[in-house]
């Protein structure tokens, strides 16, 4: 009986009350989601636009009058020796955050699980989540205060033994370490308990079999833990990889204190080079926004590619 | 009679399983770590977990430094001289400080409110099996989490279009709703709320407006302190729609302050008090310490509060690991 009732409501082209407050209880998110979701992307026009504001006309009829570029934003941005260079950074820089994003957390993770206390594993936990709840500004000011040239701890216990100072902030050499460290600093705890929370689901059972079976703890984990948490760890390893293009804007821009002009080839991703693009008023905003709409693009792909992925493997995982 | 022995000697057993069990997680579980590995990895922790909070208690220590310490000195973690110059100096500046504070503060409370109601609407709306515009609008969120116009196409729409450069709400508009946070509520409610409930109260003739306030909201309260409190964290936390959008000194938040003044510390000091000219009052400033104090007073209420929120963190992140 009720079913047919619901596919009678499906079908019959009437709204009943029920659509039309369902409706107009999501109107004020659609409208949010139309002005600051998708008003942007039909700026993307821009990028096919060499952009011209006409004195005393809106955005829209400036727009409208500024006269076709067809592809020649993309042309610029794409042959540029930036570009190479940008790719290379994000790509190999979140390669190598994805590696020590699984590994480092599953580790601790595993481990954690052993300790005797459990309320103490609870402060080690509370405590290693700190950085998580912090911005990167504010991160940026610690790390000053180890590695600023002169008065930095790092420099002062390096002077007090008797080795040079280094002035870290323009040697380019030292930044792809620095960075894997705070972004490893930044999420360790955090990524740790998404995989406590899959360890600890894990049936104790055959914990207890494989114990009788006289295996031991660290052969348990290797073949009962890990596999047992695959599912998760590819799930993460695969999102993570459809958003390879996309960068922390925050730990690139703030830890280095704005990039400074040394090392800028060594920390430089599509991100920072799309912020600072867009706050030169030298670089047309056509070539900015076809930067930036590149960026979208490639992210774009790799999303729905890792999501395919995703589908073949765990249905439920998909987003689509 | 011999039914009641049974269940007699059942209890007896079970007691005695019972005491067996506490026995036996105090003395010793067979399968746990030698107590030689536990120290080692409690070990490894305390090391961890110090090198998580260090940095915050290394940047209280220094502003706490006297100024004259550090320039002799360097940064030390246990300096050669206490002072409170730095909080002074702050203190003298509260103008500055407490304009900025009350402009956090305003954006947190305001964003994180307006933000829950619009995210857990949609979230109910998207759970509820059957209407007219249900394909239309869980496309309309679920598009923007793979295609989103970029930095450069909002930054053009906002300043041009809706004309927000140096307002207030250009530092909470952008970031009331996301679809994850959408796609959190919808899942909370899909699983959590029994269709029944809600079958129940329509059949009672009640609104869904009214469902939506008298049913769902008093019984979903763990995800809204989870969406409340990812916004939360967000807004207070947010210095890049101020770097993009905010010029004027009365718009400023804490962390814009902090990262205006990342190049130029007399960003705080515009205004010199006492007859000084600004040249002697920058000489005067323990501007070394002043940075520092800051970064600590926009970090205390965040060190304070996490520890109790923290489990609805885990929450949220549970509830998104089920789905997308």
């Amino acid at each position: 009986m009720p079913s047919k009732e619901l596919q009678k409501r499906k079908k019959s082209s009437k709204w009943t009350k029920d659509d039309l407050q369902l409706t107009l209880l999501g109107f004020p998110t659609a409208i949010w989601f139309f002005v600051f979701s998708y008003l942007p992307m039909f700026g993307l026009i821009l990028a096919f636009k060499k952009f011209r504001i006409h004195q005393g006309s809106g955005f829209f009829v400036s727009l409208y009058k500024s006269e076709w570029a067809g592809f020649d934003n993309f042309k610029f941005f794409l042959k540029s020796n930036t570009f190479t260079m940008l790719l290379r950074n994000t790509l190999l820089y979140n390669v190598v955050f994805i590696i020590l994003g699984i590994v480092i957390p599953v580790t601790l993770a595993i481990i954690i699980n052993e300790l005797y206390q459990k309320r103490l594993a609870k402060v080690y936990q509370t405590l290693m989540f700190f950085p998580h709840f912090l911005s990167w500004v504010v991160i940026s000011y610690f790390v000053f205060a180890f590695l600023s040239p002169d008065k930095g701890i790092i420099n002062v216990i390096r002077m007090a033994t008797g080795s040079k100072p280094i002035r870290w902030y323009s040697q380019s050499k030292y930044w792809p370490f620095i960075l894997v460290i705070m972004q490893v600093w930044k999420t360790v705890g955090y990524s740790m308990v998404v995989y406590l929370a899959s360890i600890t689901g894990i049936d104790q059972s055959m914990y207890e079999a494989a114990n009788l079976d006289g295996a031991t703890r660290f052969q348990q984990a290797l073949y009962i833990t890990i596999p047992s948490i695959k599912p998760i760890i590819i799930m993460i390893f695969i999102l993570n990889i459809g958003h390879i293009f996309y960068s922390d804007f925050g730990l690139f821009y703030q830890v280095t204190r704005g990039i400074p002009g040394s090392i800028y080839n060594a920390v430089s991703t599509f991100d920072t080079y799309i912020y600072q693009a867009l706050r030169n008023p030298n670089v047309s905003i056509g070539q900015t926004a076809a930067a930036s709409m590149f960026q979208s693009v490639c992210c774009c792909i790799t999303v729905l590619v890792a999501n395919w992925i995703v589908k073949k493997i765990d249905e439920d995982s998909a987003i689509i | 009679m011999t039914n009641n022995n049974i269940s007699n000697s059942n209890t007896v057993n079970s007691s005695i399983i019972l005491q067996d069990d506490i026995k036996n997680k105090m003395k010793w579980n067979p399968n746990a770590i030698k107590s030689g590995t536990n120290v080692v990895f409690n070990i490894i922790f305390i090391l961890v977990a110090f090198l998580c909070i260090f940095p915050f208690i290394f940047v209280f220590m220094l502003s706490i430094s006297s100024e004259q310490s550090i320039r002799e000195f360097g940064y030390r973690v246990i300096p050669q001289e206490f002072s409170t110059s730095a909080y002074k100096f702050l203190w003298g500046e509260r103008d500055t400080i407490f304009n900025s504070f009350l402009v956090s503060v305003f954006v947190t409370a305001v964003g994180t409110a307006l933000g829950v109601v619009l995210t857990t609407t949609m979230g109910y709306v998207l759970s509820r099996p059957h209407f007219k515009t249900k394909t239309f609008y869980t496309w309309l969120v679920f598009i923007p989490m793979i295609f989103n116009g970029g930095m450069v196409a909002s930054y053009i729409i906002n300043v041009n279009v809706l004309q927000l450069k140096d307002n207030i709400w250009v530092l909470i508009l952008p970031l009331l709703v996301s679809s994850f946070n959408i796609i959190i509520a919808k899942t909370f409610f899909q699983t959590t709320i029994p269709e029944s409930v809600i079958e129940s109260a329509r059949i009672d003739g009640a609104s869904q407006f009214r469902t939506y306030l008298s049913i769902v909201v008093p019984i979903s309260k763990p995800v809204f302190a989870t969406i409340a409190l990812f916004l939360t964290f967000g807004y207070w936390n947010d210095w890049f729609l101020s770097s993009l959008y905010i010029t004027k000194r009365n718009l400023v938040s804490l962390q814009a302050l902090l990262n205006n003044m990342m190049g130029a510390i007399e960003y705080i000091a515009n205004n010199p008090t006492a007859g000084l000219s600004l040249t002697e009052y920058k000489m005067q400033m323990p501007s070394e310490t002043v940075r520092m104090a800051i970064a600590v007073v926009i970090v205390i209420p965040i060190a304070c509060a996490y520890p109790f929120f923290q489990k609805y963190f885990i929450t949220g992140l549970t509830i998104g690991a089920v789905k997308g």
